[in-house]
């Protein structure tokens, strides 16, 4: 099995333009912080991350320990909780050169919320603002840090995304995940309309308030069918898994991607 | 006070959801005013540094209330007028009455102030005999269909055309039309008689500078100067934290306000105030009023959790951007406050517990904050709520929302303790579904507690191997 992720066979695969900025950073190891969500329901993503990184010749570390960042706690209010998991994922992380997670809520939760959490507690707080300088969400990773917009990949079809709002309002991504979606060799890119319109997951709020959540989310699956795109990629996978359930519920055709996968086609 | 139904948010909700004709209104609102208003700031030159600047702006004032209100008092008095510090509801509104009885009022007419929601002055005026007419289009149109506002700046959103068309015909005996301009003529014939009559004019105040003492109102149609300027004697309600401390800091809050709740560049009508009508000057009331609200703001101010959101100056940007505001429309949230302001102020104001389902029912999207013209950071406050429901709260008297949930977060916490537990848990998830209808290798129905998501979307199963299993079999670390 590790024959197929090697970095040779990857050379060939395609990966031809590494940028200057990667040269730098070449020595750097990624370690890997895989979202819950992803480990338990959407393993493919996780290794759709390691084939990208292996691809480009990076070094991969796996804490297996690792479970979760605690944002469904912290999200519901539940701090006592969250620090739980927030005080273990940092003690795992915090020796890592640079932490890289295929979720931007998470990255999120981690590089914004954490410090919030621990503001009262001076020792974890420290520990927590520097893991928070130290995350990168898997596009952001990609463009901004390595400076790599093409990784080779290519697909056929009409390609739609959809911006995760703690992606896109927590962290501030919008054009890395777009330019890589663009330089995929074969992909149409087409804009849905209101792309950067909440899905309406929101976590435990989606079991709370289902119709709240579905109200808004019929719109989100509305402009992803108006669109004619034939895939819905994104960068989280809360919200694909909520888009995902409904366009299956509906019976319709279109493919629900997370953007690792994408990039590793 | 107002009517409190916060309770019935989730009922309410519902009901919005299946009225086809209010879900038309609420995208077109948003779609116009929402994606205005981000159009309006890209105009400026200063861009997002603005917002910081209008949010240091009204923080600066928050911090410093008690010294612009006592000079706000202060220079109004100097100015002629009178200042009244209403502790709460039922004092702001029967100081209102006082000044009513002492001049023989029998008609008022009222611009547009949701203060004067917030403590229920047109129900108390009219108990007392008081013809009360609101005279903001919207308004009117609400106040004759025996309704409440559902939306700060834009309080008839929910009625259609039609609607208003049939309301007018029955109230104002005019034939039928549904025609705006025409409505528009009819409203304004009616109220121009009523503002002739008026011995009294309300209106609420947008901002107040402590350095002048004036009050400034902001609308588009005139109504508020009309209000304001006609009746012999002018009663302005102004809530406690809208203050700034001099005329240069209209300049930048002004420039925001009127791009945040209309995507306009400028209102039309900006009208400061300064009091009753001198000597020398032809028109304006001869008694000038100022009734400043506490209701429940003091012990808002008190923490600094919360704070920021006095910093709020009630544009409605937040609303106009808000997924969930556009889905449930501004009534199912059970007080004068809708959207996402509403959520953090209304359990502020009425009890966290009571209106819990406020701020559980938000998204944490981000949205509001983006638009918001200071740059409130209302999903910090939502997530600031929750945490008091979460464990429950002495100084907000907030107890806990849910044991049944509390235990389930603590058995969470337990199990992802241990990544062998964890793993546990998987495995015996992975087994239990089984049992589920699927189709098409996803799950259909998933048990209670979780039943809600199933109920239009289905789900993925656990995965066989989870990737912590996939990466020890692809070797990742040797
Ligand atoms: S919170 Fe901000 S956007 Fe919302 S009404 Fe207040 S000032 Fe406007």
């Amino acid at each position: 099995m590790i024959t197929k992720y090697s970095t040779t066979q990857s050379r060939k695969a395609g990966f031809t333009r590494p940028s200057k900025k990667l040269n730098l950073m070449h020595n750097k190891n990624v370690t890997l912080f895989i979202q819950c969500l992803i480990d338990c329901l959407y393993p493919d993503v996780g290794e759709a991350v390691v084939h990208i990184f292996q691809k480009l010749g990076l070094t991969i570390i796996y804490p297996p320990d690792q479970t979760c960042c605690g944002q469904p706690a912290f999200n519901s209010g539940y701090k006592k909780e969250a620090k739980v998991a927030a005080k273990r994922f940092i003690r795992i992380f915090e020796n890592a050169d640079s932490i890289v997670c295929p979720s931007g809520s998470c990255v999120n939760m981690v590089r914004n919320h954490y410090p919030q959490l621990f503001r009262n507690d001076r020792k974890w707080f420290r520990r927590a603002l520097s893991l928070s300088k130290k995350i990168f969400e898997l596009t952001e990773y990609l463009v901004d840090i390595l400076g790599v917009e093409d990784i080779g990949a290519g697909y056929h079809g009409k390609i739609t995304y959809h911006d995760s709002c703690h992606l896109l309002y927590g962290i501030g991504i919008s054009n890395q995940p777009r330019k890589l979606i663009r330089s995929v060799k074969g992909v149409q890119f087409i804009e849905m309309k209101d792309s950067d319109r909440c899905c309406g997951f929101g976590g435990a709020f989606s079991i709370k308030y289902p119709e709240i959540s579905t109200a808004i989310l019929e719109e989100k699956v509305k402009n992803i069918i108006d669109s004619g795109a034939d895939a819905v990629v994104g960068c989280d996978i809360g919200c694909l898994m909520n888009i995902h359930g409904m366009l299956s519920r509906k019976g319709s055709p279109i493919k629900v991607m997370h953007i690792a996968r994408l990039l590793a086609g | 006070m107002s009517q409190i139904t916060t309770e019935k948010y989730k009922d309410e909700a519902k009901r919005a959801i299946k009225n086809p004709v209010l879900q038309d209104a609420l995208s077109n609102l948003q779609e116009r005013l929402g994606k205005g208003a981000v159009e309006a700031y890209k105009n400026l030159p200063e861009g997002h540094r603005l917002r910081i600047e209008a949010h240091d702006i009204r923080m600066n004032a928050i911090e410093n209330l008690d010294v612009l209100l006592k000079s706000l008092a202060e220079n109004v008095r100097r100015n002629g007028g009178h200042v009244y510090f209403a502790e709460d509801a039922l004092s702001a509104v029967s100081h209102c009455l006082e000044i009513a009885r002492k001049h023989n009022v029998k008609t008022a007419v009222k611009g547009k102030s949701m203060l004067t929601e917030e403590i229920g002055l047109n129900r108390s005026l009219e108990a007392a005999g008081i013809e009360v007419v609101e005279t903001d289009l919207g308004e009117y149109i609400v106040q004759l269909a025996g309704e409440h506002p559902s939306h700060i700046i834009a309080p008839a959103i929910h009625k259609t055309r039609k609607e208003i068309g049939k309301l007018f015909s029955e109230k104002l005996l005019i034939h039928y039309t549904d025609d705006p301009p025409a409505l528009t003529r009819a409203a304004r014939k009616a109220l121009r008689d009523k503002f002739l009559a008026a011995d009294m004019g309300i209106s609420g105040c947008n901002l107040a500078c402590a350095e002048t003492g004036h009050i400034t109102t902001v609308s588009n149609e005139g109504n508020i100067r009309m209000s304001t300027t006609l009746p012999k004697v002018h009663v302005a309600f102004m809530g406690m934290e809208r203050v700034v401390a001099g005329l240069n800091d209209y300049d930048v809050l002004f420039r925001l306000l009127p791009r945040a709740a209309a995507a306009q560049n400028m209102a039309t009508y900006i009208s400061y105030i300064g009091g009753p009508c001198h000597k020398d000057q032809v028109d304006g009331p001869e008694e000038f009023h100022l009734i400043i609200i506490d209701n429940g703001r003091t012990k808002i101010l008190a923490d600094e959790e919360f704070r920021e959101i006095l910093c709020c100056i009630r544009c409605a940007a937040c609303l106009n951007v808000c997924p969930v505001y556009r889905k449930i429309g501004g009534h199912s949230y059970g007080y004068p406050y809708c959207g996402p302001v509403g959520s953090v102020v209304t359990p502020l104001l009425v009890g966290i517990n009571r209106a819990k389902d406020l701020c559980l029912g938000e998204m944490l999207c981000g949205a509001c904050k983006e638009v918001c013209p200071v740059n409130i950071d209302i999903p910090k406050m939502l997530l600031g709520l929750r945490a008091k429901l979460a464990d429950g709260d002495r100084k907000w008297n907030v107890t806990r929302a849910s044991l049944v949930e509390k235990a389930l977060y603590k058995t969470w916490s337990w199990l992802i303790r241990n990544r062998w537990t964890y793993d546990l848990f998987l495995r015996l998830a992975y087994f239990s579904q089984k049992f589920l209808p699927q189709k098409g290798g996803m799950i259909r129905r998933l048990p209670p507690p979780l039943h809600g998501w199933t109920g239009k979307r289905d789900i993925l199963p656990i995965s066989i191997e989870t990737f912590k299993q996939r990466a020890k079999r692809i070797n990742l670390n040797p």
